[in-house]
């Protein structure tokens, strides 16, 4: 469905920072409440930023809390690959295995086979909470297959939450079938609601038996969005709305999505930046139309901030992926290897490892509590980026070789905030080899000032450092938040006393192609 | 007479085969089937071929021209 490369030469005109800074600086600040009053601080909000019902539905959807994301993995289920429009940067044609990005599975499931998949993956991986249909297609386009699916996993697996995401087109002619089947998570791809704009992004939409192109077909497609939205939130059911980033399309119009969405009730907004490799051979990618950078990615996320709360943690991940969200292992679970597994569903055994993973989380929480006493008093005017290595549990945790991904932390007087993620595996395509994937890494987290793993070898660490990123290993196996904040106070005390001087850094590159299978 | 699709071009994404108002289209060898017998090209039901209007890839789904082409009854 999305998916972003910059590729060195752009087209599209850059995205005016200033204009969308200005934005950041008129916000009035986290905790604005709008009509549907779930609006609050952040997707990263905790239990105490939220109201108890919805911090009920949220707190182990790593989807929908980006504190969640550190303990609960997700799956999703490919039954459903037809679609019923057409977007410039989805290519269906395009398939390969090493491949992670929307829309691209390696092969599709029946209801049956999806069931018994769920119960093989949620025996393997107790912190499996979640069960999405997100395609390859459109859940609503395969209504069958999509609600049978459904039904016969709320038989078998009772305690998992189900999701689905969509176009939006048909929504409101399956609401009330959502609702029945008790699906409290919808993701709807919003990326304009000016006609005009949308004309530039779908070329047609399919409805009611026939294929309508241009702006009419946008227009149709954006008024079903919306009343979609309505109606789901009108239910209590949560939305989050998914927006791809197309610099000189629709960039600066996503500020207008977000407030539409918002007045709608939309608890989540999910801004991604474009993945248009021209290898994927989509429309985008094919005329040359780059992806946003990070900085600008960023930029655009904050000014959507004080509107309401914003998912940063999106990995845009395939139709059949399986694992924490900075993880892939759906090799693990092809059709052929869950026909031979025993599956226990092991309910109680279940409860009582997540109640392991509840335990990791108040004491991760009440470490950055601890940590954050005494930067009250900071330097407000200094804020900066870190990356982290982690495998997850909210732990530096990850060999810098090893990381396929790193975390970014925005650390300021207020603390420390996730604000990111930047991918540094390699493309399954050309010029790749131990010299470049260090280039590689150094290219992605280039914005940050420091970079925590649990390790990391001589080689790469003069390099580092050589850039102006500082390797740092003295907080290996710790939680990421309560280091970061050390690790800023230290910094603040050196720049205090002259020691060093604080400098900003650059941008970013935003990193995206075939996520590469661990061996 | 009849549509085929181009088996080389299909995603086997499945969309054309709920959309056949003749239910004419079928899984075949991983790819997606019009059966010539029941296809009408949608005259009688619909102002466009269904297979056409929604198949994801252009010129994927076209007319078979081993087949005369098909003439409602009127």
């Amino acid at each position: 469905m999305h998916a972003s490369t910059q590729q060195g030469g752009s087209t599209g005109h850059l995205v005016n920072i200033d204009a969308v800074m200005q934005q950041v600086a008129e916000h009035k600040g986290c905790g604005t409440t709008g009509g549907s009053g779930k609006a609050s601080c952040g997707s990263s909000a905790g239990q105490n930023d939220l109201p108890p019902e919805i911090w009920e539905k949220v707190k182990n959807h790593p989807c929908y809390s980006e504190e969640a994301h550190h303990h609960y993995a997700r799956m999703h289920v490919a039954v459903a690959p037809a679609c019923n429009i057409q977007c410039n940067y989805c290519n269906r044609k395009y398939d390969c295995a090493n491949e992670s990005r929307p829309g691209v599975v390696s092969e599709r499931l029946s209801p049956e086979q999806a069931a018994k998949k769920v119960l093989a993956v949620a025996s393997t991986i107790p912190q499996m909470t979640v069960l999405g249909i997100a395609g390859p297609g459109d859940p609503l386009a395969n209504p069958a297959k999509t609600f049978k699916t459904f039904e016969l996993i709320a038989q078998t697996a009772p305690d998992i939450k189900l999701c689905l995401s969509t176009n939006g087109l048909a929504l409101p002619d399956y609401v009330d079938e959502i609702a029945r089947y008790n699906i409290d998570h919808v993701t709807i791809t919003i990326n304009m609601v000016d006609p005009e704009i949308g004309a530039k992004i779908y070329p047609w939409v399919f409805w009611e038996h026939k294929r309508y192109t241009g702006v009419e077909a946008a227009r149709l497609l954006t008024e079903r969005q919306l009343r979609g939205l309505e109606m789901l939130t009108e239910r209590g059911i949560l939305c989050k709305v998914n927006s791809v980033m197309i610099p000189g399309v629709n960039d600066q119009h996503l500020v207008e999505v977000n407030r539409a969405v918002k007045s709608r009730g939309a608890f989540l907004h999910n801004i991604m930046p474009l993945i248009s490799a021209p290898e994927h051979g989509t429309v985008f990618g094919l005329t040359g139309q780059r992806g946003p950078t990070a900085q600008e990615l960023k930029a655009l996320q904050d000014a959507c901030e004080g509107e309401m709360n914003m998912m940063r943690h999106c990995r845009q991940c395939r139709a059949d992926a399986v694992g924490l969200l900075g993880e892939d292992r759906s090799a693990e679970f092809t059709t052929e290897k869950i026909m031979e597994m025993e599956v226990d569903y092991d309910l109680e055994g279940r409860k009582a490892y997540q109640a392991l993973v509840e335990e990791e989380r108040v004491a991760k929480v009440a470490a950055k509590a601890e940590e954050l006493a005494g930067l009250e008093g900071a330097d407000a005017d200094i804020s900066l980026l870190v990356a982290v290595a982690t495998k997850g549990s909210g732990l530096i945790n990850e060999h810098f070789g090893h990381a396929k991904e790193f975390q970014v932390y925005e650390l300021s007087a207020k603390g420390a905030k996730f604000v990111g993620h930047r991918r540094v595996d390699l493309y399954c395509q050309g010029g790749y080899g131990d010299e470049d994937s260090l280039a590689t890494v150094i290219r992605a987290i280039n914005d940050c000032h420091a970079v925590f793993v649990a390790k990391i070898g001589g080689c790469p660490k003069a390099d580092l450092t050589a850039a102006g990123i500082e390797p740092v290993e003295q907080y290996a196996h710790e939680f990421i938040e309560k280091s970061a904040i050390a690790w800023f106070k230290d910094y603040l005390a050196k720049v205090a006393s002259g020691a060093v001087t604080h400098a900003p850094r650059g941008d970013a590159a935003i990193r995206q192609g075939a996520l590469i299978v661990a061996a | 007479m009849a549509f085929k699709i181009v088996a080389s071009q299909c995603t086997s994404c499945s969309a054309c085969e709920a959309e056949c108002p003749n239910v004419a289209i079928s899984e075949k060898g991983g790819t997606f089937v019009i059966n010539p017998k029941k296809c009408t090209e949608c005259i009688g039901y619909f102002d466009v071929p269904q297979c056409v209007a929604v198949c994801p890839v252009d010129n994927t789904c076209v007319i078979d021209t081993s087949y005369p082409r098909y003439q409602a009854a009127r």
